[in-house]
């Protein structure tokens, strides 16, 4: 189908249009690209088995030093296992623990959202409390509590985290659903009868997607910097796992004697989340002038 | 104003009960006896039953509740469990090194937060802009754990500027007044002590700073350039004031109200932050009591001072909102 009027076409285009305009975003969307194809090829990109121990190959310097080789480009852990391999594994579990704890926080936080939101009244007062409640919690405290409760698993970790951001999704879709509920496309759905959640997740939520896909982005962000923080006090991925926060809690030991061990999972943590907020900020411009800093 | 300062404040007890609930309930849904959690699997039958003694764990709910309830509202907070200390002493002496820690990162990012957010604002599309908003960016994708390691490595390993780790060096003599080193360094005159003191304060703070100095600049950034667009700011300058004065008198009085909101907004993310740069730094704060506390898994210290943090946090917020109202009167009416 080919619009005769540029009104014809949908909004979605002219936002995508806007987005790949946005210098940051397609540079974060390239990044993101780089790490997901390392998530999901990990297998056959990785010139060793991440995890494989082997102890004459211990400490080896990366490549570009005199002493190091080819062999393992990015050299060797204390335990002589591959570095560049360790981080591409380590992609995967970043973006495993992003995609799960940031679903569950987008589903739960959209569903208390969009009712609270919808119904108002007590409800709403109750819910919000709740979500101040959680809020009164700093940063990543509440995290770090819920695993030393829960024990120190990757599970537990993105279960902690997934409670952690609950909130902010919750906040955006009720602001969003107040506003939208104004809207006289709800009168006209309430008129000819809909049910009540029909109404919400049919008519209201699919107009509030652009801010819920900001904070989606910004909070894959968070999410793999979260992970990485409790997987680095020993309270997320454990050994022989190849994660990037437990790999640099594993390098302090060797700080004096081979600090490329620590550089790269470090880098490969801030490439990643860059990555990420530069997409989330572009994705702010394209799809919601309102959030625009 | 008066009111709404009121309603703040009255609004304060739902949540810290709310935040009560969440921490005492939190001890009794993980799977298993809590007395055996606290004591370890290979405890004594004996050992077990005083435990649950001294905590009513062998009391209904609610007057498990009530009691914890009960010892906080006399700010009884318990011993911990390995060495028998009073929490509320622990607390004493650690807090000041956070609050040190803290207050020093919070000068260091309002400061290079609103300079780098003022020149870019002001010089809006330039190299300088471009760069040090790409920092910004940069700076709250930093795993600081990381980037804390990596200053150890560079400052203290290779070039042996700054102390590796810890708060004062041993053989520094420094008689603890407040516990706040610095202040006790001055108020005992003992400069050797205090210069020690700043330089171990140096890293940590600087690392800790990390992602607020890049938030309160791009929030100083986009509330001047929202100052700056408007009309008076035409008017200041169309009279023929000085960039100076238009910018430092006109915009940024203005543009301060949002970043002063930010600003007060960090403090959850420092005492987070505290929790990492502490462990890291070997710092004697409350953050890296709580690690130690998990790692032990001494659940008195976690339970108690994981109240205590929120609690003060939930009061900080109320200060930072009954600040914004003061500077904007416009919000207590709403």
């Amino acid at each position: 189908m080919n619009p005769k009027h540029p009104e014809d076409r949908h909004p979605m285009l002219d936002q995508l249009a806007q987005l790949w305009r946005n210098k940051t975003a397609v540079a974060g969307l390239f990044i993101i690209t780089a790490f997901v194809l390392c998530g999901i090829f990990a297998p056959y990109l990785s010139p060793h088995d991440p995890i494989e121990v082997a102890l004459y190959e211990q400490l080896k310097p990366p490549a570009w030093d005199d002493e190091g080789s080819t062999e393992n480009l990015l050299g060797t852990d204390d335990l002589g296992r591959d570095i560049l391999s360790r981080i591409i594994y380590g992609a995967r579990v970043s973006l495993l623990v992003a995609v799960v704890s940031v679903g569950l926080a987008f589903c739960f936080g959209t569903i208390i959202g969009s009712v609270s939101g919808y119904y108002k009244g007590r409800l709403d007062d109750i819910v919000m409390r709740g979500i101040d409640i959680i809020l009164s919690f700093p940063y990543i405290l509440l995290a770090i509590v819920v695993v030393a409760y829960l024990g120190p698993s990757l599970q537990n970790a993105m279960f902690a985290i997934a409670i952690t951001y609950v909130p902010r999704f919750a906040r955006i879709v009720r602001a969003s659903v107040l506003e939208e509920c104004e809207k006289d496309y709800v009168m006209a759905a309430r008129a000819i009868g809909a049910r009540n959640l029909r109404i919400i997740f049919l008519a209201i939520l699919p107009n509030c997607m652009g801010p819920l896909i900001v904070q989606t982005t910004l909070s894959f962000a968070s999410a793999i910097l979260d992970a990485a923080a409790l997987s680095f006090l020993g309270l997320g991925a454990q050994p022989p796992t190849p994660e990037w926060g437990a790999d640099i809690a594993r390098s302090r030991a060797l700080i004096l004697r081979a600090s490329w061990v620590m550089t790269f999972p470090g880098l490969a943590i801030l490439g990643a989340v860059l990555g990420f907020n530069l997409l989330g900020d572009g994705l702010r411009d394209a799809l919601d002038p309102r959030l625009r800093d | 104003m008066a009111s709404y300062i009121i309603r703040r404040i009255l609004i304060l007890f739902p949540t810290l009960l709310g935040v009560s609930v969440i921490i005492f309930f939190m001890l009794h849904i993980t799977p298993g006896d809590p007395a055996e959690l606290l004591l370890g699997e290979r405890a004594s039958e004996e050992a077990l039953h005083e435990l649950r003694e001294h905590l009513g764990l062998n009391k209904p709910f609610y007057i498990q509740y009530g009691m914890f309830i009960k010892r906080l509202a006399t700010l009884d907070l318990g011993e911990t469990i390995w060495t028998r200390q009073s929490v509320w002493i622990e607390i004493k002496q650690r807090f000041p090194a956070t609050i040190e820690l803290s207050v020093a990162a919070l000068m260091i990012s309002c400061t290079l937060g609103m300079i780098f957010g003022i020149i870019s604002a002001t010089k809006q599309y330039s190299i300088f802009d471009y760069l040090s908003m790409l920092g910004a960016l940069a700076g709250v994708s930093m795993p600081i754990f990381w980037l804390g390691l990596v200053f150890m490595l560079i400052f203290a390993v290779n070039l042996g500027w700054l102390p590796i780790s810890g708060r004062l060096s041993v053989g520094v003599d420094l008689e603890v007044v407040t516990n706040f080193y610095i202040l006790d360094a001055i108020l005992t005159q003992n400069w050797e002590a205090f210069r020690d003191a700043v330089w171990h304060l140096i890293m940590p703070a600087f690392t800790l700073s990390t992602i607020p100095t890049a938030i309160v600049a791009r929030m100083t950034r986009s509330a001047m350039l929202e100052v700056l667009r408007q009309d008076y700011i035409k008017t200041a300058k169309a009279k023929g004031l000085s960039q100076f004065k238009v910018i430092f008198k006109h915009a940024l009085r203005n543009a301060l109200i949002p970043v002063v909101t930010t600003i007060g907004l960090q403090f959850g993310v420092l005492l987070g932050g505290a929790i990492l740069t502490e462990t890291i730094f070997a710092w004697p704060g409350v953050g890296k009591w709580m690690y130690d506390a998990v790692m032990q898994r001494d659940y008195m210290v976690i339970q108690n001072g994981t109240m205590f943090i929120a609690g003060l946090f939930v009061i900080i917020n109320l200060g930072v909102d009954v600040l914004y109202a003061v500077i904007n009167p416009r919000i207590s009416v709403k």
